[in-house]
C-alpha cells in the first residue's frame, strides 16, 4: 500500500505542471470562450442558414464578429496543441472545463442571456470537476511502443 | 423541424470533435512536449515538426467539420444550447477515445471529474 502511495506521489511530481504550463491551460480557456461568442454574436448578424443552402455559410465568413473569433480560436487551437503536448486530452479537457463557465458568465454580461439558479449549479459542478482533475498527475506515462500504433504492438507480441 | 436539425449538428460536431481530438492528442503525443522541443532544437524545427505529422492534419479535418457544423447549429440555435449539448457529449466520447486509442490512464478520478463536468454541462443547457 505504502509502495502504491509512494508511486503514485513520484508520478504525480513527476507529472506536475509548471506555471507556464497553467498558463497555456488558461489561453485554451479565454481563446476557446471569446472565440465561441464572439461566432455566436456573428451568426446572430447573419440569421438562420437554410439547410438547402448550406453553403450560405461561407457568407458568415465576411462576418467582422465571425472573422475576429476564427483568429480567437487559431489562438485556442495553437495552445490547445500545446496543452496536449505536456498533459493528456482527459486531463485537459476537464481542466480547460471552465471555459464554460467563462462562456455563461459571457452570455450573461455581453449578451444580456439570463443565468438560473440551475445553471449556476451546472457552473459549480464544472469547476467541482476541474478541480479534481488538476489534483491527479497530468500525464500517463507510456512505454514509446504503446502509442506508436498498432504496427508497433504487434511487433511486440 | 428545426429542433431536429440542431441535434444533427450537435451529433455532427460531437462525432468530428472526438475524432479530431483523438488524432491532435496522437500527434502531439508522438512529438512530445513542444516547450523542450523548441528549447532543444529550435522553433523552426518544431514547426517543422510539427507541420509533417499526418494525424495533426487529420485532426485538424475532423477539427474544421466540427467548426462547420457547429456554425450551422449556431444559426439555427442559441451559443447557450449549443455550446454546452455538443461538449457534455464530446467530454464522454472523448474519455473512451482517450481510453480505448490513445491507452491513457482513465482513473476514477478522471471518470468522476468528467461525469462532473458533464453533468454540469448538461445542467447549463436545461435551464
Amino acid at each position: 500500500m505504502e509502495l502504491l502511495v509512494f508511486r503514485y506521489r513520484l508520478s504525480f511530481r513527476k507529472c506536475a505542471l509548471t506555471p507556464r504550463k497553467y498558463l497555456v491551460l488558461l489561453s485554451v480557456v479565454v481563446f476557446g470562450s471569446i472565440g465561441d461568442t464572439m461566432l455566436a454574436r456573428g451568426m446572430k448578424d447573419v440569421g438562420a442558414i437554410d439547410v438547402h443552402h448550406l453553403v450560405h455559410v461561407f457568407a458568415a465568413l465576411s462576418n467582422p464578429w465571425v472573422i475576429f473569433g476564427i483568429f480567437c480560436l487559431l489562438g485556442f487551437m495553437s495552445s490547445y496543441m500545446t496543452a496536449l503536448s505536456f498533459a493528456d486530452l482527459t486531463y485537459v479537457l476537464p481542466a480547460t472545463a471552465l471555459g464554460y463557465v467563462f462562456m455563461a458568465l459571457l452570455s450573461r454580461f455581453w449578451l444580456h442571456e439570463h443565468i438560473s439558479l440551475q445553471r449556476w449549479a451546472g457552473i459549480a459542478l464544472i469547476t467541482a470537476g476541474v478541480g479534481l482533475v488538476a489534483g491527479g498527475p497530468s500525464r500517463t506515462e507510456h512505454p514509446p511502443a504503446a502509442v506508436s500504433g498498432p504496427k508497433a504492438a504487434q511487433g511486440q507480441g | 423541424m428545426r429542433n431536429l436539425y440542431t441535434w444533427i449538428c450537435i451529433f455532427s460536431v460531437v462525432c468530428s470533435a472526438a475524432t479530431g481530438d483523438v488524432f491532435i492528442a496522437l500527434a502531439m503525443r508522438r512529438i512530445g512536449d513542444l516547450g523542450l522541443f523548441r528549447r532543444k532544437h529550435g522553433f523552426f524545427a518544431m514547426m517543422t515538426r510539427v507541420l509533417s505529422s499526418g494525424a495533426l492534419f487529420a485532426g485538424i479535418f475532423f477539427m474544421a467539420m466540427a467548426f462547420f457544423s457547429n456554425l450551422v447549429g449556431l444559426s439555427w440555435a442559441d451559443l447557450s444550447l449549443m455550446g454546452p449539448a455538443s461538449a457534455a457529449l464530446t467530454f464522454v466520447t472523448n474519455a473512451i477515445g482517450a481510453k480505448f486509442f490513445l491507452h491513457e490512464n482513465v482513473d476514477k478520478r478522471r471518470w468522476l471529474a468528467t461525469l462532473f463536468v458533464c453533468c454540469g454541462v448538461l445542467l447549463l443547457t436545461r435551464s
